[in-house]
């Protein structure tokens, strides 16, 4: 299980996994789970573009992951958000089928872009994949605090002089960027599962935000690697353990949490709502 | 998928069958969607309306593993995924996009599963491909009864619930104050939500049914403030869209030299993105004028 090609697929996925619980937790934050899963889908129409004008798949999903990016920032200014996204998503889902159609040789990489090679990743995948992973986790390293307080406060934030709007474009960047780098290596839908289940759970053990942070972290980590050595030993896909893993996960943060609620009904900390007033404080301390 | 058309091509526009069905079903279709899209839009569940196109397809793909139909896996799963938003709570504003988003991740990794297991069975993945991207051109004859049908209950739904489903959409706490139904209202929206985008995506592929739902719905509800006028707004762009979409992509095929025509979801979408754009202009022009005369 630890030898040969599959060493490739332990690094690579603590890599995406890590990305997934730091970029995944401020998705959850911000309720923009939507963003989370129409940025990677629609990058999708970018790789099938490479293939059609012959170079590499990671540059096409760079693209169209940055366009996603802005249009939906750029239009969820003005427009409903949500209905955006999904205008952007069916776009860029339209152009994909457009190159598609005009290449006819790629539905084969289609399945694999969608659900991912986890276990046949080669070991020319692993440096650009690193360095990704180095830029985007330092990217929310340097905007952590504004991206904390627009994300929790956005009014608070907009007095204190963090323009909403900003910490929006630079928020779908990271996403852009994140999608970038892992939909290559386990593909769309393993990446969303990660980036929802593990911190919408880490969220409902605690209240506090860098304690959250951590915690999406381990558990993306864990889901990932029970998922692979799962995987190894049935031969299942990786995918279905990762989505599962996220639901059973998310179900029992909302038990730890209703369980939590009743047994100190008092304590405001104890709810798992993020609407309460006085939550919202101890996540600014 | 490339060359749908060349069993047609020698025949006219008007004289093949294969326009006669798409016409007929891309109409009824985009109605239905546009007319519910309006309440989709307002009650801000458009993840809600792209997610069960995956989740469905979820479902499809484990009906083909058992030897279904598509249709009835497509129609089991989503009414499954409608309860199960539902349960983790879509009805709250700020926990909507995550109540979707872990019940699209499970059913993603359960499609995950049936493809894996329908490829070592039946050795093929194309029932995904195909629910991803359909073709309108491809649909049989035969299914338009049971669109019609699937069709009729989602309107009939929609003109039963309409007026109080609107209140508890604008505002749940009248509704509630008024003793309007506002959760089993919503749980039967999301159920006609979930045929509908059964309906669209077996027929026009998921990428056309969120394109429908959504689109020309918040296009008209950017052009005027009343439900009635936007429903109806909604569902005539919609139509053209659809229609516009199947005549550019007939066309297509004689544009190039090498005869592979362009589908028409990639045609639709890009009229209802155009449309949606234009509908911002007058807004737009609002804003220029009032900041010159503040200005």
């Amino acid at each position: 299980m630890f030898s040969g090609f599959m060493v490739n697929a332990w690094i690579v996925a603590s890599i995406v996994a890590v990305v997934a619980g730091v970029v995944g937790f401020f998705v959850v934050l911000r309720g923009s789970a939507f963003v989370a899963h129409a940025i990677p889908n629609g990058a999708f129409a970018g790789a099938a573009g490479a293939v059609l004008i012959g170079t590499d798949a990671i540059v096409g999903l760079g693209v169209f992951s940055l366009l996603g990016a802005l249009t939906i920032g750029l239009l969820g200014r003005r427009g409903r958000h949500d209905a955006v996204t999904a205008l952007a998503l069916v776009t860029m889902l339209g152009i994909g089928a457009l190159f598609l159609s005009l290449s006819s040789e790629y539905e084969p990489a289609v399945y694999s872009l969608l659900f991912g090679e986890v276990l046949g990743i080669s070991p020319s995948e692993l440096a650009p994949t690193a360095v990704l992973a180095v830029v985007c986790v330092l990217t929310v390293a340097l905007v952590y605090r504004p991206l904390m307080l627009s994300s929790v406060l956005a009014e608070v934030g907009e007095a204190r002089g963090i323009p909403r709007f900003g910490i929006e474009i630079i928020f779908l960047l990271i996403v852009a960027l994140a999608t970038t780098m892992t939909v290559p290596v386990v593909g769309t839908l393993l990446i969303f599962s990660l980036m929802i289940g593990a911190p919408a759970a880490a969220r409902s053990f605690t209240d506090r935000p860098e304690r959250a942070l951590l915690l999406s972290v381990a558990l993306a980590l864990a889901t990932v690697w029970a998922a692979i050595a799962l995987s190894y030993s049935t031969n299942y896909p990786v995918g279905f353990f990762v989505g599962t893993a996220g639901a059973v996960l998310y179900a029992i943060g909302r038990l730890w949490a209703a369980v939590g609620r009743r047994r100190r009904p008092a304590t405001p900390n104890a709810a798992p709502d993020t609407t309460h007033p006085p939550e919202r404080h101890t996540i600014l301390t | 998928m490339s060359h749908f058309l060349s069993p047609l091509f020698q025949a006219g526009f008007f004289t093949s069958d294969a326009v006669h069905t798409a016409l007929i079903i891309g109409t009824t279709v985009a109605v239905v969607a546009g007319a519910l899209g309006v309440f989709t839009v307002m009650r801000g569940q458009s993840f809600a309306a792209e997610a069960f196109g995956d989740i469905g397809t979820t479902g499809g793909s484990g009906a083909f593993l058992v030897g279904v139909g598509p249709l009835p896996g497509f129609l089991i799963f989503s009414v499954l995924a409608a309860g199960a938003m539902e349960l983790v709570g879509i009805q709250r504003g700020r926990g909507r996009d995550l109540a979707t988003g872990i019940v699209l991740g499970a059913a993603l990794g359960l499609a995950a599963l049936f493809l894996y297991l329908g490829s070592t069975i039946h050795n093929t993945t194309g029932a995904a491909v195909t629910i991803l991207f359909g073709s309108i051109f491809t649909v049989p004859t035969s299914t338009i009864p049971l669109v019609a049908v699937l069709a009729g209950i989602v309107v009939a739904i929609l003109l039963v619930i309409h007026r109080p489903l609107l209140l508890s959409t604008i505002s749940p706490e009248i509704a509630t104050a008024r003793g309007v139904p506002v959760r089993l209202l919503g749980t039967t929206y999301l159920l006609a939500l979930a045929t509908t985008v059964a309906l669209c995506a077996l027929t026009i592929g998921s990428i056309l049914s969120t394109a429908l739902l959504i689109g020309p719905a918040a296009a008209a509800l950017r052009t005027t403030r009343r439900p009635g006028r936007a429903v109806l707004l909604s569902a005539l762009l919609g139509v053209a869209a659809v229609w516009l979409g199947i005549v550019l992509a007939y066309d297509s095929y004689w544009w190039s030299a090498k005869h592979t025509s362009w589908p028409v979801s990639f045609f639709v979408v890009a009229i209802v993105f155009g449309v949606y754009l234009l509908s911002g202009v007058p807004a737009w022009r609002e804003r220029r004028r009032t900041n010159r005369t503040t200005g």
